[in-house]
């Protein structure tokens, strides 16, 4: 599909072509993006595109990576519509929604809460006479906070709120608020709305606040499918709320997978740029090597561009995943989802906080240059840096994950077998690991073999799991609360739960190697796939050391190992992030150019930079003049 | 709903009452906030000045950030160079001086957001660069403002190796004068602060040519700009490198020179001189270059690095006692987010590494005078050590705490991502500190270089520096701590750094010398072993960082309080360290697998005996909200109502975007009827 949509032109298309974004103020960014995203919507109706997969790939090339204040209306307003209105509320809505003839967002955070969602303090009181919900903002916390588009772009959102009906309390539910007024654009009486103000990247959107003071809208616009409202206030339940997983595992492997597409381009422009660049002397009296030669330059880069193609892999095993068992969601069977929904939680953590300190690694190891601007690296680690919060804090996400491995494991310690991806568990009942004496086993790991190499995760995953499972039990015998045990046991839990993540990666690499048939491409990756492994061995020896999975001396193989790949690696690691193929307009980077005609072009970028459109710069005259003039 | 309305918001009647979460905080400090601050100030008197210094910036309007998140690059830049012209009249009013004590205040309190830094070190470099007659001519000059000066070393192609520089000087001895050249384009200048704007002067590092020969990079003065209507002078071309992450008030510089003729008396002196008739004399010893660029890292250690740790450290913790989320027990409020473990595990040892850090500079300000009184002797033994250790430490503070803001930005969930937190700010600055005045990996280099040439004499029975005697005095051995509070001796846990540290030097040694020995050539040998080289020299400054905190809170004479809470930070930035690199100490056996969980153990049990005192120790601190310039992290805690406020003051909520009008409307044209 990306080729299709490219091939026709769009990428080249002058109506999306524009001025350096790095040189525009926040609201200049903004109306540039608001207009592209006009302009997309009526392409899009005017090529009569409507297959997902071709919308993806139409946004991308449009838009380029940048956020864009209708992401909400495609992503989560459309979305949530789809799945949780009623027949008759598909049929008003869907068409305004779908037509864009409406533009919506979706609003659940506060000021004061975000991924505690029970916290919400935004309150729909149901009113009988008029049949009619009444929205309130109770407190200052209580004003929502941060959803994407909410600010300026939106005339509808869905609205997160504490239903009160009869009295009572019946949690959150969602309903649909009109805030501006339609043909105006105006807030509707009863409505603040506004925008946030400068953030850390996201410059083009308008996240936005919603302050609502009795504002009033009809019963059918609380969204209905599951719960419902009768017209005399009764309240009748769901099903299930296992449902709303299904959304969460979505929103998150989508996350999976923009990791490693940020890491990748960062890791291309990274190792471009040290190709390009020479510096000092390896070699006495020899002109100055290309950077990429100095093995501190090489470990910084190559285990990150073997993280991205392993965060790749994960990211389709989850999509997979998801797209195999919706079909069985849909039929009412949600057997595998509590085992995904964990899973993914934790991989969301896991490979968000390793892409967004990879990220700034690669603009690192672009030394001084990596710091402009025209490098590129700064607007991929701003945009993608807020995915460690949204979605699920990845604290809280990697703490959900653990929840989920001690419940197996304790399942395991009754005699019951767990299945899946944590089945490694079921070996503990049969050898008990005694921490210190297991040399037996360290001679089994073959370091040069993946398959080994996950065994070894595994025993690390195992140790660690049933380590904080033990602690927790441990706390839980001081008579604490149970809810004070966890807490006081959730630094171990973490520390599980990356484990957990780390082997799932690891598995999921070495399994992928054996699906490739061209010889020379399986024999680049499997190097990747072990320096992956190994290199996250070296980051890593206390865990291995203390385990007794490793000795000293295998440890001392592994880290020589790493340092071999590194050299092994070196001739391929251009043609590696060609492999992405990344597109020069979308990677956005003066030092990341196919072509490598670095110098001349930061030149030729830096002449259009805002302080330079006059020769003698305005302050000269209102601030230097007037002090040398002084003296 | 009394609460909302908007008349009480804009009186701000809720701000100024502290919020009752943070006042809680206070009452139960087993210490007193105002002590610590005196003492971490060096003194009452210190205190009184710099509060004096801090008060009279802020009152004067001129120097207010309120506005700085909301400003463009231009607008930024123009402010900065609005507020170094105003602070020439403001020291002149106050009696200020730059030799005087309060100068090294001055920069905390306007948060380095000003113009005209660069025109320092140019001051600074002709100071210890020039001859006698060059100081007498351009100093007056450049401390009067009637030049604005910069310093143009790096450039397009070239950074922290200064003999790849490829800009050209050629000396002409019929006219007695150089001629500057850019022979291409990767040689022009690029990066220098002030230069793309405001410099009227550089000092330009160029490869010195007579009859032909090259005789290395030597340092010239340029005038690049017309001191009458600041026009460019013929030859010169010099422009803004554009946007950065930050220090948007500074206008870095590119500088092209085409024939650019100065006369020999231009040529920076005191060590080199080129004579009328041609010949190059070297004078002095040209080791005091190192010099020059120790007394830099070591400065900004504390300005550009400690200070922002400690204000990101204010924010984070303020802010984690103020939030509430989820319910740690059934039926209570909500909890306070300091309260679980996890936020406690990240803030806790970086607020550890913030004090850390102080001492250490305080040993380094020691270790460079003693140094500097040295040198004036003309004895420049102390040089390499010095050299070594600069080098590192920049290296590893600024590495430690650049992570240490992004923990701290990362822990104040979404709002930590809203320029208002101040955050993303004191991030995208701390950051630049890792590349500038040296990439951090080389700097690891050379102290590697300088660790292993000790370690070989040492070895040999040859005399060291005392700070390195250690390596080649320890022996293979183990742990002796018997259980958990043993961990807490600042003994135990010094020698299991000193081991390590120790360790890791001897085991890169050895590697080197085999390499060499099966006959790979030396610089060969040492590039294949830079990573462990490089993780070396960071282990030894983790050593000296925590044998100085241990012997820091040792001398102290203080309240018993300030002593406990201290030793207690000491002791968690020790435990943290070896918590989180724990392959390095069970390597080799010195600490056994039950010992580091004895250890983590013991570092989890400090951070709940550390969470009560978190907010008074960030308090003594004793940063004003307009230098926090933050949302989340004001003295009264007021996070929300003042999130909502500032957000209104936005720009996109004041100006009217046409966005609506002109793409919006059209989208959405024909079909609103119908609803």
């Amino acid at each position: 599909e990306r080729q299709a949509v490219e091939g026709r032109g769009f990428i080249n298309d002058p109506d999306f072509q524009h001025e350096d974004l790095n040189f525009l103020s926040r609201s200049q960014r903004y109306e540039q993006a608001i207009r592209k995203s006009a302009l997309m919507v009526m392409k899009l109706r005017e090529h009569g595109i409507a297959d997902p997969d071709e919308i993806y790939w139409f946004k991308r090339t449009c838009l380029g990576n940048f956020p864009e204040p209708f992401g909400l209306h495609f992503s989560m307003f459309q979305k949530t519509l789809e799945i949780q209105t009623t027949d008759a509320q598909k049929e008003k809505w869907l068409p305004l929604t779908r037509g864009v003839k409406i533009i919506g967002t979706y609003v659940q955070t506060e000021m004061g809460h975000g991924t505690h969602l029970r916290g919400l303090e935004t309150t729909a009181t149901y009113d009988p006479a008029t049949q009619e919900f009444i929205l309130n903002s109770p407190t200052v916390t209580s004003i929502k906070w941060w959803p994407g588009g909410l600010g300026k772009t939106s005339n509808h959102a869905i609205v997160l709120a504490q239903l009160y009906t009869q009295g009572q309390c019946k949690g959150l539910h969602a309903f649909i608020v009109p805030i501006r007024q339609l043909g105006t654009h105006e807030p509707l009486p009863g409505i603040t709305v506004g925008d946030i103000g400068p953030k850390f990247g996201y410059d083009e959107m308008d996240n936005g606040y919603l302050k609502m003071d009795n504002f009033r809208i009809p019963r059918e616009n609380m969204l209905m499918k599951y719960a419902q409202v009768e017209p005399d206030g009764t309240y009748v339940k769901p099903l299930s709320d296992k449902l709303t997983y299904g959304t969460m595992v979505f929103i998150r492997s989508l996350i999976v997978g923009d990791s490693a597409r940020s890491l990748s381009r960062a890791c291309t422009i990274a190792i471009r740029y040290s190709a390009v660049r020479h510096q000092s002397e390896l070699k006495p009296g020899e002109p100055e090597p290309q950077i990429l030669d100095y093995q501190t330059q090489q470990y910084k880069l190559f285990p990150l561009l073997a993280t991205a193609y392993a965060f790749h892999f994960v990211g389709a095993y989850i999509k997979n995943t998801y797209h195999r068992i919706s079909g069985d969601i849909n039929e009412g069977d949600l057997s595998e989802l509590p085992e995904l929904h964990a899973l993914t939680a934790g991989l969301k953590a896991f490979t968000s906080w390793t892409a967004n300190a990879g990220i700034e690694e690669c603009r690192m190891a672009c030394g001084g240059h990596g710091y402009s601007r025209c490098s590129g690296i700064p607007d991929i680690y701003v945009t993608f840096t807020p995915s460690c919060t949204y979605e699920g804090e990845n604290t809280v996400m990697m703490l959900q994950t653990a929840r989920f491995l001690v419940k197996s494991y304790t399942q395991v310690s009754s005699g019951q077998q767990v299945t899946g991806m944590v089945s490694y568990l079921n070996d503990l009942s049969r050898q008990r690991i005694q921490p210190q004496h297991v040399a037996a086993r360290a001679v089994t790991v073959r370091l040069n073999d993946p398959i080994s190499l996950v065994e070894a995760y595994k025993a690390r995953a195992a140790r660690l799991v049933e380590a904080a499972a033990k602690n927790l039990q441990a706390e839980l015998n001081h008579r604490k609360s149970k809810e004070d045990a966890w807490n006081r046991t959730s630094v171990d839990l973490v520390r599980a739960s990356e484990a957990h993540c780390h082997y799932v990666v690891v598995k999921l690499f070495t399994a992928k190697l054996s699906e490739i048939s061209n010889a020379a491409v399986r024999a680049v990756l499997t190097e990747l796939c072990l320096l992956y492994a190994l290199y996250g061995i070296s980051k890593n020896t206390g865990d291995f050391l203390q385990a007794g999975i490793l000795t000293d001396a295998q440890i001392i193989q592994v880290n020589q190992h790493v340092k071999e790949l590194l050299a092994t690696i070196r001739p391929n690691a251009v043609a590696l992030v060609d492999s992405f193929d990344f597109h020069d307009v979308h990677l956005g980077s003066v030092l990341g150019r196919y072509d490598g005609n670095v110098y001349e072009n930061m030149f030729e970028w830096a002449k259009k930079s805002p302080l330079n459109k006059t020769e003698v710069h305005e302050s000269f005259h209102k601030h230097l003049k007037p002090m040398q003039a002084k003296l | 709903m009394a609460l909302l309305e908007p008349s009480k918001y804009s009186q701000g009647s809720v701000l100024g009452s502290v919020n009752p979460d943070l006042a809680s905080e206070r009452q139960t400090a087993s210490f007193s906030v105002e002590e610590l601050t005196v003492w971490l100030d060096g003194s009452e008197e210190h205190t009184q000045k710099r509060r004096a210094v801090v008060e009279a910036i802020e009152s004067d309007p001129v120097f207010s950030r309120e506005n700085q998140y909301f400003q463009s690059q231009n607008e930024r830049y123009e402010a900065a160079v609005r507020k170094a012209v105003h602070l020439q009249k403001k020291m002149h009013e106050m009696g200020w001086t730059e030799s005087g004590p309060e100068f090294k205040y001055i920069y905390r309190a306007v948060s380095g957001d000003i113009a005209f830094l660069l025109h320092r070190v140019f001051i600074r470099s002709i100071s210890v660069l020039g001859s006698d007659k060059q100081i007498a001519k351009w100093i007056p000059l450049a401390t009067q403002h009637k030049l604005i000066g910069s310093y143009a070393q790096t450039e397009l192609g070239h950074g922290t190796y200064l003999q790849g520089l490829e800009t050209t000087a050629v000396f002409d001895i019929t006219t007695q004068e150089f001629i500057l050249n850019t022979p291409k384009i990767s040689a022009m200048k690029w990066w220098p602060g002030d230069m793309g704007r405001s410099a009227t002067h550089t000092v330009v590092f160029a490869q010195l040519y007579i009859n032909g020969k090259c005789y290395g990079v030597h340092p010239f003065i340029v005038q690049i700009r017309s001191l009458r209507d600041h026009s460019l002078c013929p030859g010169i071309t010099a422009g803004d490198i554009g946007p950065k992450m930050n220090f948007e008030n500074v206008d870095n510089g590119y500088l092209m020179l085409q024939n650019v003729r100065i006369p020999r008396e231009n040529m920076l002196n005191k060590f080199c001189e080129v004579q009328p008739d041609g010949t190059y004399v070297r004078q002095g010893s040209q080791k005091i270059n190192y010099f020059t660029m120790t007394t830099v890292r070591i400065s900004l250690i504390s300005d550009e690095v400690i200070i922002p740790l400690m204000k990101a450290c204010t924010i984070a913790i303020r802010y984690s006692v103020v939030r509430r989320q989820s319910k740690l027990k059934p039926g209570e409020q909500e909890a306070k987010i300091l309260d679980y473990q996890t936020q406690q595990e990240k803030l806790l040892p970086q607020l550890a590494a913030a004090y850390a850090f102080h001492f250490i500079n305080d040993y380094l300000q020691e270790l460079f005078n003693r140094g500097y009184s040295e040198i004036q002797k003309k004895n420049f033994n102390t040089l390499p050590e010095l050299h070594a250790f600069s080098s590192g430490f920049k290296a590893m503070v600024t590495q430690y705490s650049t992570s240490a803001v992004q923990i701290c930005l990362q822990a104040c969930g979404g709002h930590g991502y809203s320029s208002l937190s101040g955050l993303p700010s004191l991030y995208t600055r701390i950051i630049a500190s890792c590349i500038y005045e040296g990439e951090n990996t080389i700097l690891l280099l050379q102290t590697a270089r300088f660790l292993i040439k000790c370690f070989r004499a040492a070895s040999a029975g040859q005399p060291v520096p005392p700070s390195v005697t250690y390596l080649a005095a320890v022996k293979p051995g183990k742990c002796p701590a018997k259980n958990k509070l043993e961990f807490l001796s600042p003994d135990i846990y010094t020698e299991a750094y000193q081991h390590m540290a120790a360790r890791l030097v001897r085991s890169t040694a050895a590697k080197l010398q085999d390499l060499i020995q099966s006959g790979v050539k030396k610089h060969d040998a040492w590039n294949q072993c830079t990573v462990q080289l490089a993780q070396a020299a960071k282990a030894h400054c983790h050593y000296i960082t925590v044998k100085n905190f241990a012997e820091t809170v040792e001398k102290l004479k203080t309240e018993a309080g300030i002593q406990k809470i201290m030793k207690h930070l000491c002791d968690l930035f020790a435990l943290h360290g070896i918590f989180s690199n724990a392959g390095v100490f069970l390597h080799d056996g010195y600490v056994s697998g039950a010992q580091m969980d004895m250890i983590t153990a013991s570092y989890l049990d400090l951070l709940a005996v550390i969470r009560k005192d978190a907010v008074p120790l960030v308090d003594a601190f004793d940063f004003t909200d307009k230098s926090l310039n933050s949302a989340l992290g004001s003295y009264d805690g007021q996070v929300y109502q003042r999130l909502y406020e500032w957000a209104q003051k936005s720009p996109t909520n004041k100006q009217i975007s046409p966005a609506y009008e002109r793409y919006l409307k059209p989208l959405l044209h024909n079909t609103q009827s119908k609803l």
